[in-house]
């Protein structure tokens, strides 16, 4: 009667295992992209096999501390020192394991890696300590910084609980701003130091580096608000450059996208009349 | 011979006095010892620095320090943890132990090995002076990739000079445990017949006199990028920041190596000895040391999964990752297959070792996810790369040092430590390693980076287990200490096989203490039957 109560307790532990490891806090997000849930059962999968591999070997170790005592009058076989057989088979089995493991891997990568026939681009460069989104052939840029509301909280002694601030240190004033069922690609950079663009639920984290231009590209297929941070140490205030993008339906992108360029249009004669009263007065001197 | 022979006999026992016998130290024991005491301060000053760092991410918010601060403690902690604590720790149970292993008197060169360990105190007073410069201590984390580790203040060339120090240190030490093993083993003694971590010191220190050029190499480019305008590093200047990724990790993962093989060797004797068995597969165990070490050279680039590396160099580095699971899996086994039908006791060092077996081969699982490079891309610079070297590093290397110790302390001291005390250190040490770094798996897999000083409300609660464990894991080890000073001090009398175990080294037909001379005569073990076999 106990020992039935004991193992429909253990069983109930067991059966909710899973669900407890797909808790967001505990681990790898599954995401919005097909991508992101390729990687998560790539991390999935890795995960069981060892914690199969850890059930046999921990529980061979655990035996033989349990029953290979002095204490309990066990006695050493001083005979025991290699077999050929046995030493054969725990290689082979890990080889063959891995194999396992690599074939499925390989062909994510394969898919990870072809960043042609993107919807739009996205140039991103990072700064110390901000991103800046640059959308190809739109005449459409802007700066991504960390919300005013967390930066305030951020500060040494400030006095501000951060459970009070609303998403803190994962709100930004511009979010990147995409549409929905479109393959993104992203061109990354780094203006100063190394940065690194992290967004979990695409799946997509690429180092922005000074020189060089990395490819990266994501389709997410829910809309939505995602948040990443800034994954290589770039200065004083790295914990401080997260990333934050809308995804939207095709229409709202559409409409966010021609309010952006009538923005850019309004501000751009602005501009080139300071640059010509600028060339000007250079001219006269 | 004879001459020096009838001499050292005159001298037995005769030990230098006062504070010359440790400047000018040239006896491997004190040696051995200054090494393991530096070791052992550097391990509680880099300790100071990880409760620093806990203490800021118990909760969210700045408390406590400025975010460049706060860098600059991780890159310090990190600096003195690997060059400070870890590698002078095995250095010094190199010194103490290889000698009295394979029936030498002293390390072969006895003058080289005071100067290895002197330039030790000065590297690291270099390193630590440059938190008074301007801008503070380095803060570029301790992998240093440049442009960031460029944009240090007036610490930068203390730390690069600091460096240096410390890689001319690590040589010297190498080339002395080389030219031991191969030159002073006793007659008989067929490097089949050295014990493993003989073997493992021995590849060990062909890994450092490999990888330590290269990181002086790395080290000084960025010197001249920062004061002689070249631009090996600078893409302004035509010069690569990629590059120098590939260089540091072509030093930095033989590296992860060097501070892991030597823990295999200690737990391949301690495991044997106290389940009163022969290690099971010894020549696997060579071999797999071997192996292992020359895959080490070839994976360096799986730290750089995400610096955009073409499709076939991502393949090859995963791929070469994983076959580093196959001679360590052999290891785990044969381990386990020496336990298998053994007679086991649990005194301290069998304890330590053990929890090394445990929670390095976890260490060992989290690696094998980290090669999966899709995956990867997912757990790169996040906290599940913080668990999983620290899982490796504590419980693996750290705790393997702590079972050294144990096995050897009598030996040193000539007498038996409090053995509850010291099972009390085990137990605490054990409990609370894994309450301060198992819940960073999850951190990292919900997403916190890595070398962040304040988080996002949802990573509060582990971090908290986190830092109580920490506190816990730190405060326990002045148990260690207290150990340790009482074993030094007194203690009952230690016989000369110190253990009612099966223990096989040469170590263990001298008297303890060992004599100040270890071996005048060397012992002849020509035709002794071979252990291992």
């Amino acid at each position: 009667m106990l020992n039935r109560k004991v193992l429909s307790a253990l069983g109930g532990i067991l059966a909710a295992l899973p669900a407890l490891a797909y808790e967001s806090s505990y681990n790898m997000t599954t995401g919005v992209t097909d991508i992101s849930r390729q990687v998560h059962g790539l991390h999935m999968m890795t995960f069981w096999v060892c914690v199969a591999i850890a059930v046999a070997v921990f529980g061979v170790m655990i035996y033989s501390i349990m029953t290979f005592r002095k204490s309990k009058g066990a006695v050493a076989d001083q005979t025991l020192l290699h077999s050929t057989k046995v030493e054969v088979i725990w290689t082979v089995i890990p080889v063959l394991i891995l194999i396992g493991v690599a074939v499925p891997t390989a062909k994510t990568m394969v898919r990870m890696d072809d960043t042609r026939n993107a919807d739009l681009s996205i140039k991103i460069t990072g700064y110390q300590w901000k991103w800046q989104y640059e959308y190809m052939g739109t005449g459409v840029s802007f700066y991504s910084t960390l919300a005013p509301s967390s930066n305030e909280a951020r500060q040494l002694h400030s006095g501000i609980d951060p459970k009070s601030v609303k998403d803190y240190l994962l709100e930004v004033d511009h979010p990147v701003v995409v549409p929905v069922d479109a393959k993104v690609r992203l061109l990354l950079t780094g203006n100063d130091v190394i940065h690194s663009w992290w967004v979990p639920d695409f799946a997509v984290k690429k180092d922005a580096i000074p020189g060089f231009i990395n490819e990266a590209w994501f389709k997410a297929e829910k809309i939505g608000h995602y948040t990443g941070q800034c994954t290589e140490l770039c200065g004083r205030d790295h914990g401080f450059m997260p990333i934050a993008v809308d995804v939207v339906s095709k229409e709202d992108y559409a409409k966010w996208l021609a309010a952006q360029q009538e923005a850019a249009k309004a501000a751009a004669p602005a501009a080139t009349t300071a640059a010509n009263s600028a060339a000007s007065a250079s001219a006269t001197l | 011979m004879a001459h020096a022979d009838t001499h050292d006999h005159h001298d037995h026992d005769h030990k230098p006095t006062g504070i010359g016998r440790w400047l000018f130290a040239t006896n491997h024991k004190d040696i051995g010892t200054m090494y393991l005491l530096f070791a052992l301060m550097m391990f509680f000053l880099g300790g100071a620095m990880a409760l620093g760092i806990r203490l800021e991410l118990f909760k969210p918010g700045m408390q406590w320090f400025d975010p460049a601060f706060y860098n600059s403690l991780v890159t310090n902690h990190a600096l003195i943890m690997i060059f400070g604590a870890v590698m002078p720790a095995w250095v010094g149970l190199a010194n103490w132990m290889i000698p009295l292993q394979v029936g030498a008197p002293d390390m072969a060169l006895p003058r080289m090995n005071n100067y290895s360990f002197w330039i030790l105190p000065f590297a690291f007073t270099l390193l630590l002076s440059s938190f008074f410069t301007a801008g503070g201590g380095p803060a570029g984390g301790w992998t240093l990739y440049p442009p960031l580790s460029l944009q240090a203040g007036d610490s930068f060339p203390l730390t690069i000079f600091a460096i240096h120090m410390m890689g001319i240190s690590s040589i010297m030490g190498a080339i002395n445990v080389i030219v031991t093993i191969m030159n002073m083993r006793a007659p008989g003694m067929t490097l089949l017949k050295l014990p493993l971590f003989c073997w493992t010191w021995l590849i060990t220190a062909y890994l450092l006199i490999a990888v330590m050029p290269v990181l002086a190499g790395a080290v000084t480019m960025l010197l001249t990028d920062h004061y002689f305008g070249t631009s090996f590093f600078n893409p302004a200047g035509g010069g690569d920041p990629v590059m120098f990724q590939h260089i540091f990790w072509f030093f930095g993962h033989p590296e992860v190596y060097i501070l892991i093989l030597p823990a295999f060797g200690i737990v391949s004797e301690i495991i044997p000895a106290f389940s009163r068995k022969p290690l099971f597969g010894y020549d696997a165990m060579v071999y797999a040391s071997a192996s292992i070490a020359f895959l080490s050279f070839i994976v360096w680039a799986h730290h750089m999964f995400t610096v955009g590396m073409p499709l076939a160099g991502q393949m090859f580095f995963m791929m070469s990752t994983m076959l580093i699971a196959i001679p360590t899996g052999v290891k785990v086994f044969n381990w386990t297959a020496t336990m298998w039908k053994g007679s086991i006791t649990f005194e301290p060092p069998m304890l330590f070792a053990l929890a090394f077996l445990f929670l390095f081969t976890i260490g060992g699982f989290s690696g094998l996810m980290l090669a999966i490079a899709p995956a990867d891309f997912q757990y790169q610079d996040t906290y599940f790369v913080v668990a999983h070297f620290h899982y490796v590093l504590v419980p693996g290397a750290v705790f393997a040092i702590m079972a050294g110790v144990y096995y050897w302390l009598p030996k040193w001291t000539g007498h038996m430590y409090s053995m509850s005390l010291a099972k009390w250190h085990f137990w605490l040490s054990t409990v609370s390693v894994n309450v301060l770094f198992f819940p960073q798996h999850f951190l990292g897999l919900a997403g916190m980076p890595r070398r962040i000083p304040d988080y996002s409300t949802q990573f509060t609660d582990w971090n908290m287990v986190s830092s109580v464990g920490g506190f816990v894991f730190g405060f326990s080890q002045l148990l260690f200490v207290v150990v340790v000073w009482q074993c030094a001090r007194g203690g009952a009398k230690a016989t000369d096989k110190v253990w009612d175990g099966q223990m096989t080294g040469l170590e263990w037909t001298v008297a303890s203490p060992a004599p100040y001379h270890s071996f005048t005569d060397a012992p002849d073990l020509t035709g002794v039957a071979d252990t291992h076999h």
